[in-house]
């Protein structure tokens, strides 16, 4: 029979703070602000990952969460975007 | 249907949401509790059976290495759709908003962005290919050395050389290591149905300890070609993107 573990101060104050990271990206209205929210929120993410001891998934998550799809984003804003907007 | 009607319409439904999420929660197994076989029978026997210490690498390149293939070729084809989508056709041409003032000029990238990005690409360098190649060592693999690769090329462009950005990544080459990388993943799993062993079998000599670079077999390789794949369609999909926003051919 396993023990079962009890949450870490730290994991808990994760959780949180990624909770109200996702909110802020949601309550975002300007995209390209909403576009650098996603990516701190990636960093955020990638932080839980390795504060639950999933060092992989850290680097997947701060390569494509917090760079390349952030990257991606703003390309496609720039070349869909109206003048003076 | 009145904003009345639907408000109660939706609480209803947010009640009932609620008390069957309440509901699924006290069946969970407690916090870090895994039930699951699998985890400890892998654990067991993965190091001792690859000589590969990055277990998670072991369990993507081999383990499940056929769900890792079919991943592969999702970016594979996403990347071939998207440069196919966005291909500049011969009678094409693009011509600027019509408001837009003739005489407005793209502002030079600041020194502030240029210094650090130019100072970067060496270590991004270094660092993709570390992580790329130490997938059976580390916590890393090809996935995320070749995203890493990948932004190395993006920092070149944020120094302010699109045209330089253009001639390290000129498009047929980038669509070649893109399919020998995802050829080579293939190649390597189908050997082993050549020699007559199941589809990825990690045929290779194990090496001689388990830690060592040299070691695990199959799992460094399909690593080293997982890197090649993603870094070059990572490098398609932003080097067209870029093209279709910053280029408009007169």
């Amino acid at each position: 029979m396993i023990p079962v573990a009890v949450m870490n101060t730290l994991q808990v104050v994760i959780l949180v703070l990624v909770a109200a990271g996702a909110m802020v990206v949601v309550r975002t209205k300007v995209r390209v602000r909403q576009v650098l929210a996603l990516s701190a929120y990636g960093v955020l993410l990638a932080i839980l990952f390795f504060v639950f001891q999933a060092p992989d998934v850290t680097l997947s998550e701060l390569t494509v969460g917090a760079v390349a799809l952030p990257i991606i984003l703003l390309l496609a804003i720039a070349k869909v975007r109206k003048p003076e907007q | 249907m009145t904003p009345r009607q639907r408000a109660w319409f939706f609480a209803v439904a947010a009640a009932g949401l609620v008390a069957c999420y309440l509901w699924a929660f006290t069946g969970l197994p407690g916090f870090g509790n895994y039930p699951g076989p699998y985890g400890q029978e892998i654990l067991r026997r993965a190091v001792g059976e690859t000589h590969a210490t990055g277990v998670v690498s072991t369990v993507n390149f081999l383990y499940r290495g056929f769900d890792t293939v079919g991943e592969e070729f999702i970016l594979f084809a996403a990347a071939a759709g998207m440069s196919v989508l966005l291909r500049k056709l011969r009678a094409e041409r693009e011509t600027g908003p019509a408001d837009e003032a003739d005489s407005r000029t793209i502002p030079a990238t600041s020194s502030a962005v240029r210094i650090p990005a130019l100072l970067l690409v060496g270590p991004t360098v270094v660092i993709g290919w570390w992580l790329a190649s130490h997938a059976q060592t580390n916590p890393s693999g090809g996935f995320q050395g070749g995203v890493i690769l990948a932004t190395a090329f993006i920092l070149v462009y944020l120094s302010g050389e699109f045209f330089t950005f253009r001639k390290l990544s000129p498009v047929v080459l980038v669509d070649a290591v893109e399919a020998l990388g995802a050829g080579g993943f293939a190649a390597v799993g189908l050997a082993a149905v050549v020699m007559n062993l199941p589809f990825l079998y990690n045929y290779l000599p194990l090496g001689q300890f388990p830690g060592a670079i040299s070691s695990s077999g199959t799992i460094a390789l399909i690593s080293f070609f997982v890197g090649l794949e993603v870094a070059a369609a990572f490098v398609l999909i932003v080097g067209e993107l870029l093209e279709q926003t910053l280029l408009r051919s007169a």
